[in-house]
């Protein structure tokens, strides 16, 4: 069967409930089915409301649907808020709630277990999510023992017994199923993996910058971006990786500066609000041309905002953040994949053209868990670009760090070297890095940063634009709304004629490709996570072109596929 | 002849600072430290302040990475974790390590990281004409506090002993062998050093003058004042508050591990001489 199946479990905060959705979804991809895994909670510890939805399907999913097929309701609130995304002849599943809110959907499935009862019979209230998820892998048709395989995975650390009462959780939860009669929602085939790993974004942009070769990560931390210094902190012995918690996001900046300064490929990571602290460090990464690779993964902002939900509010703040002006790059990767890729080449860019490269992520990518297929771990080749050794440098005798080059990039001596004695300096400089307020010195050394900007453009991946190359609608959007927009498009099917424009590379702005592909158009659609179309603005500001149609989300929520779906068809 | 060969700290470029300025006596005791320790420029790697100080980036004959105000202590830090065989100092006026960045210097202090840190202190934001900073005494009247300063001034030696550094002391601009000392002693211990300079500016600070300065510091007696008490070192931190008397010399010394030393992969090759080939970061998922 290849219907796609959605499945959302909604509980107190506190009660494990994205561990236990993930469990589920691991199971299913070890099974051979694609996962889409999206949670949903306040920024609480316990008290407030938590949800996970996985969709899985057989092919390929990227993206989150509004409506679902089977709910895990661990108490009233998760029905009164999700029980209407239940589809006509949808699953709910609980513990002797008030159904009330969904007696008008039609066919609903009530499957009432006394999911305490059981849980304590398992040997403990703490399970009580586990018998609920063994219910429902008896609703998806699918051997039982799948799953207990994964929670031998996930709770092995904790001792046999553990496992053990998880195990006998699920058996109460899975047979007790038995005696409502539902058709199973996919088919328990024998297959293998769907794919090479489950991960956040986040996860695997800690693993490619461990790929790269990043062995200094400075960062205080600030949702959704911390995730990245744990999977760091986890593994930075095995590395020769530091992981330095430092005492608020100027000092990770700074601190990841110095270290870069000395040679090490470094980093720092935040979220909206951290960056902003960190704001006057980037241009001091920018006029001492040190490499630099900052993170910011996007909430739903300003201030203190919505701390755990998404946006995509911080694009043009990312392109123009500093006072004064220099080149920089500003990276949004799609997916998980992209983001394993795409950080190893910020890496490089970063040390090749000696500037301050923005890694921009958001909360539903950071957090959302990936299906990673044909990962290609060798794929980005470590360039370590811009060095001089001793030798090269004894013989110059006259060593310039800024030296003046026809692209603006000159050769970096590192604090250590013998003949390479210089100040990487703040203020503005002259060649060998001593201060100046000289006016032809000062516009010479501006121009050199600048003169980088040609070879940046013409090094960096072009968008993508997937789907036919004529259509009569074309998508653009930029960063994480990928998912959602992919799998519109496969949806919708080939009778419908669109295609889609990705924007990842996204400073220095690719205008000659988007005007081209504007330029064919027949129609536009922009999709942006925010509220003004800060994409749109760009493309106007880069290329002339006005997008007027434009979708438009900003209430902390990603896309939800179905009304991405109601908007191209508007459109065509 | 020791005095010439510290020459080789210095650049093509002359001071700027103003005459009688402390920065000069500072920046002599400097190069005189660094020279003692028989070190070469390219061993060293100096982290500067904005401000009258962070100028000597300019005329100091070392690695020299000019940060931003207020910041000189996070790429120090990050320098020091990057290239642990770096000598590593950071530069900072009173305005930078006791008001804009108070909180590098109380958390680095903290965790024990190798760096020393040598704070100008002028009372007074003086490339600014002269404004009152943290340290600027009470009642002073400044362009910025034209009915005196009402606020009470930090104690920098209290601040840091209480943050955990493992080595404090204080010095005087215009006493430069003493300093130099100084400088050396902070230099060689293993962890992080705090040394407060006090510093007359000619330009923007009438009341803290040279002659005055004279008339209240005294010289720890070695012999009399064992630097290894916390408790000792806080009440000699205090004595201006208690009768008027600014003790210099070292205050506190000890013996504890450093931040770097406690992280296993600092154990090795500096990081910035780590091996990029052949990483497999999915070994062991």
């Amino acid at each position: 069967m290849d219907k796609e199946v959605a499945i959302k479990i909604g509980g107190e905060a506190g009660f494990g409930i994205k561990v236990s959705g993930l469990i589920l979804g691991k199971t299913l991809f070890n099974a051979g089915f694609k996962v889409f895994g999206y949670s949903e909670y306040p920024s609480l510890i316990r008290g407030g409301h938590n949800t996970y939805q996985l969709n899985t399907a057989k092919n390929d999913v990227f993206s989150v649907t509004k409506k679902i097929d089977i709910l895990v309701a661990l108490n009233q609130e998760s029905l009164e808020l999700h029980g209407q995304e239940l589809n006509n002849g949808g699953v709910v599943i609980h513990d002797g709630l008030d159904i009330k809110d969904i007696k008008d959907i039609k066919d609903i499935k009530d499957i009432n277990i006394n999911l305490m009862d059981l849980a304590e019979k398992a040997g403990g209230a703490l399970t009580r999510n586990i018998v609920a998820l063994g219910a429902v892998m008896n609703i998806l048709g699918m051997d039982l023992q799948l799953f207990n395989q994964e929670l031998e995975r996930e709770f092995g650390d904790k001792g046999v017994k553990v496992v053990a009462m998880d195990k006998k959780a699920a058996r109460l939860g899975y047979d007790y199923l038995k005696k409502f009669k539902i058709g199973a929602y996919l088919k328990k085939e024998a297959g293998s993996k769907a794919g090479d790993y489950i991960m956040t974004a986040n996860e695997a942009t800690a693993q490619g910058m461990i790929q790269a070769g990043c062995k200094l990560y400075a960062a205080y931390p600030m949702t959704p971006a911390t995730s990245i210094m744990h999977v760091l902190s986890a593994k930075q012995c095995d590395h020769h990786l530091v992981v330095h918690q430092t005492e608020d996001e100027i000092s990770a900046i700074g601190t990841a500066i110095g270290a870069a300064a000395v040679g090490v490929r470094a980093a720092t990571g935040t979220s909206g609000g951290g960056f902003a602290l960190m704001v006057e460090t980037l241009g001091l990464a920018a006029i001492t041309e040190t490499p630099l690779v900052i993170i910011e993964s996007q909430r739903t902002a300003p201030a203190t905002g919505l701390p755990t939900w998404t946006e995509q509010g911080d694009l043009q703040f990312m392109i123009r953040a500093s006072p004064g002006e220099f080149p920089r790059f500003v990276i949004a990767p799609g997916d998980a994949l992209e983001a394993f890729y795409m950080i190893q080449e910020a890496f490089n860019l970063a040390e090749k053209f000696q500037l301050p490269v923005i890694f921009l992520l958001d909360k539903l990518l950071s957090e959302s868990d990936f299906v990673l297929e044909n990962i290609e771990q060798h794929k980005v080749k470590i360039k370590r670009e811009g060095f001089i050794n001793d030798n090269e440098l004894e013989r110059m005798r006259d060593y310039k760090r800024y030296e003046l080059t026809k692209n603006g990039i000159s050769k970096r001596a590192l604090p250590g070297q013998l003949a390479g004695v210089h100040v990487i300096n703040s203020d503005e400089h002259d060649e060998y890095g001593y201060s100046t307020e000289a006016s032809d010195m000062r516009t010479k050394m501006m121009d050199k940063r600048f003169k980088k900007l040609e070879q940046m453009m013409a090094e960096a991946p072009e968008p993508q634009l997937y789907g036919p190359r004529n259509a009569d609608l074309t998508v653009v959007a930029w960063g994480s709304v990928k998912g959602a927009v992919i799998d519109a498009l496969r949806e919708i099917g080939d009778k419908y004629s669109v295609n889609f424009l990705h924007l990842t590379y996204i400073w220095p702005f690719p205008a000659k490709r988007v005007k081209k592909v504007l330029e064919s158009a027949k129609n536009v659609l922009l999709v942006e996570n925010n509220k003004t179309g800060q994409l749109a603005d760009l493309i106007r500001q880069e290329t002339g072109f006005e997008l007027k149609n434009r979708f438009l989300k900003y209430d902390g929520r990603p896309f939800f596929r179905e009304e991405v779906i109601k908007e191209i068809k508007k459109y065509i | 002849m020791a005095v010439v060969s510290a020459a080789k700290f210095n650049t093509s470029i002359s001071p700027t600072w103003c005459p009688g300025c402390g920065n000069y006596g500072i920046w002599a005791a400097l190069k005189q430290a660094l020279f003692e320790l028989n070190l070469e420029p390219h061993q060293v790697l100096i982290s500067y302040d904005i401000g009258c100080c962070g100028n000597g980036a300019n005329f100091t004959r070392t690695y020299a990475f000019h940060s931003l105000h207020g910041r000189a202590i996070p790429p120090a830090v990050g320098a020091k974790l990057g290239n642990k065989n770096l000598v590593v100092i950071a530069v900072i006026g009173d305005g930078g390590a006791y008001g804009e960045g108070i909180q590098h210097l109380i958390h680095s202090a903290r965790y024990n990281v190798d760096i020393t840190v040598l704070v100008h202190n002028n009372q007074r934001f003086s490339l600014t004409t002269g404004q009152a900073t943290a340290t600027t005494l009470s009642k002073t009247v400044t362009p910025t506090t034209p009915f005196g300063e009402i606020k009470k001034p930090i104690n920098p030696l209290l601040l840091s002993l209480d943050s955990g550094a493992s080595f404090v002391a204080r010095g005087f601009a215009n006493d430069g062998q003493h300093l130099a000392e100084l400088i050396k002693a902070a230099v060689k211990h293993q962890g992080f050093s705090h040394v407060d300079i006090l510093q007359p500016c000619v330009s923007f600070n009438k009341e803290n003058t040279n002659e005055w300065y004279r008339s209240v510091i005294y010289k720890l007696d070695s012999h009399k004042y064992k630097a290894d008490n916390l408790l000792r070192a806080k009440e000699k931190a205090e004595e201006f508050e208690q009768n008027g008397k600014l003790p210099i010399g070292i205050l506190y010394q000890q013996e504890r591990e450093t931040y770097e030393s406690q992280i296993p992969q600092l154990a090795g090759e500096p990081l910035c001489q780590q091996s990029l080939e052949g990483i497999d970061c999915l070994a062991k998922l």
